[in-house]
């Protein structure tokens, strides 16, 4: 039961990366690969406040992801004249920058090391300690981001991204200033991908920069794109599936270590067999 | 003369190539000023530089008297202007309906996020939706309707934009004569609102039909202007453009 759980978790964690990521890139059209980076911004922020001056992961919860869409503001005014392939291309480098940062500043992050000891959340006394307590903290800061996700989806401000994904230039003529909504865009993702950070720093107890690197992105991309862009329903099958493959194969008797490479194989078909067949996803109504 | 829209000395040059050169024009106030000019002399390039798609690179833009240095598209519903393209852009992947209602919603970010459509701005968009003949399409995507639908969208959302000055690029070209006759109503029924409409177009027909003014280029530059008739029978235009 135990591992249902544990699959539960990593699930809610990836579900609100798959939000996160179709936010930026699905309903705005920001080809973004800095998810892994804020991903990482919120994993060691909370590891951070808990491992150096005893911080609940409760505050973090709060505190970190307003941090991270902070510096999602001030990375993505810096990245405002790039557009598409200059813009993947720019988030590229900031994630290399975080890892790099990250890897070398070994007072605050442990360098290569990382960060072991990351306390579990407790709250009025009660630690969430089993999967099972943890599962609920995790499903319900989902269940958060999903509806603050759909509140925004739902909005003008929803619509507009949607716009300014089909044609940015056009939208502006009719009177939209298109680079402040793609910047909010942008910083409300970061925040979201900081509370799946949070939540995987405190889960796992322990953190390196291995986790966070551009395979990372690459893997919030193949969610996305393989659910359905743009469509929260799809990013959320998409997590769901891309993180059950590996356990699946797990049981279908593979060694652990044979898995791991199977799963990149799969992922990269899957990406392939979609660009053929299926460019939108499986429930998406839109194209890349 | 006062004029709502006038330019003065406006350059925009490509690399070597002038497409507005020294070009110095006035536009009055509740007309239809027709824009003609054979092929790459510069109307669209003007209507771009109007609406702030393009920056000039020198001369001056005034709005009604006043100048502009620099023009920026979001500013466009600030100095009441809105404009249609030569090759249409429309938000493909989201409905007719809401290519309508994300022009008639909240400009401001912030407020957007806690705004969403009302029943009044859906009246408002349906209404719209009526008069162009789209409501039935509502909600079909934008990239499942004819070409003429296409058309009928971007008018349609002008009439959203609802702007006192509007800018046609080549709203007629490649369509039946059924949708012509629509189209032409529309702008004559924004003429009678007290619109100021600069309309680019080739047919002559509907130029001499709908134009109060005209206004003929060349290489970037004024060639003639005034009424059409008259403008349309000179010989240096008969040479320049109709080649005859």
């Amino acid at each position: 039961m135990e591992y249902i759980f544990h699959i539960l978790i990593i699930v809610s964690i990836y579900g609100i990366l798959a939000l996160a990521q179709n936010l930026v890139m699905g309903q705005t059209g920001l080809l973004s690969a800095a998810g892994a980076a804020f991903y990482g911004i919120g994993a060691y922020g909370a590891a951070i406040l808990a491992t150096k001056f005893g911080i609940n992961i409760f505050f973090s919860l709060i505190f970190v992801p307003i941090l991270t869409g902070m510096i999602a503001l001030v990375v993505g005014t810096s990245f405002a004249r790039f557009r598409d392939d200059y813009f993947m291309l720019a988030t590229l480098g900031f994630l290399m920058i975080f890892n790099t940062v990250a890897r070398n500043w070994e007072e605050f992050t442990g360098g290569a090391y990382g960060i072991a000891g990351i306390s579990k959340p407790y709250i009025f006394g009660f630690k969430l300690e089993t999967p099972f307590s943890f599962f609920f903290l995790a499903f319900t800061v989902f269940l958060c981001i999903l509806t603050l996700h759909y509140f925004i989806s739902r909005s003008s401000f929803g619509r507009v991204l949607n716009a300014i994904r089909e044609d940015e230039d056009a939208l502006s003529i009719f009177g939209y200033q298109t680079s402040i909504y793609k910047l909010l865009a942008f910083a409300l993702g970061a925040a979201f991908s900081a509370f799946a950070g949070v939540l995987f720093a405190s889960y796992l107890t322990f953190i390196d920069t291995k986790l966070f690197t551009v395979n990372e992105s690459i893997l919030l991309w193949a969610m996305i794109i393989l659910g359905g862009i743009g469509r929260n329903r799809g990013a959320l099958i998409g997590a769901l599936f891309l993180i059950t493959i590996p356990e699946i194969l797990r049981f279908a008797g593979f060694p652990v270590e044979l898995a791991g490479l199977m799963r990149q194989c799969i992922y990269g078909l899957l990406l392939i067999f979609l660009m053929l067949y299926r460019p939108r996803g499986i429930l998406g109504k839109y194209n890349l | 003369m006062k004029y709502l829209i006038e330019t003065k000395q406006l350059v925009k040059h490509f690399g070597g190539v002038n497409a507005v050169d020294h070009l110095s024009i006035g536009i009055q106030e509740g007309q239809i000023t027709g824009l003609v000019g054979p092929n790459g002399s510069g109307k669209t390039t003007l209507i771009n530089l109007l609406s702030g798609f393009f920056s000039h690179d020198n001369g001056e833009i005034l709005f009604s008297g006043a100048g502009r240095k620099k023009i920026f598209p979001w500013e466009n519903q600030i100095y009441d202007i809105t404009r249609t393209f030569q090759q249409i852009r429309l938000f493909e992947q989201m409905s007719v309906l809401d290519n309508i209602l994300v022009i008639l919603t909240e400009r401001h970010p912030f407020l957007s996020l806690f705004e969403r459509h009302t029943s009044y701005h859906l009246k408002q968009a349906e209404d719209i939706l009526k008069r162009v003949d789209l409501h039935e399409k509502r909600f079909d995507n934008a990239f499942d309707i004819s070409y003429g639908q296409r058309k009928l969208l971007e008018i349609a959302r002008v009439l959203a934009m609802n702007t006192n000055i509007i800018l046609f690029d080549e709203p007629f070209a490649g369509l039946f004569p059924e949708i012509i006759k629509k189209i032409e109503a529309i702008i004559k029924e924004l003429r009678k609102e007290g619109k100021t409409i600069i309309l680019v177009e080739h047919n002559m027909t509907i130029i001499r039909s709908l134009c109060d003014h005209l206004i003929v280029l060349d290489a970037g530059k004024l060639l003639a202007q005034g009424k059409p008739e008259e403008v349309l029978s000179e010989k240096i235009v008969l040479e320049a453009y109709l080649g005859e």
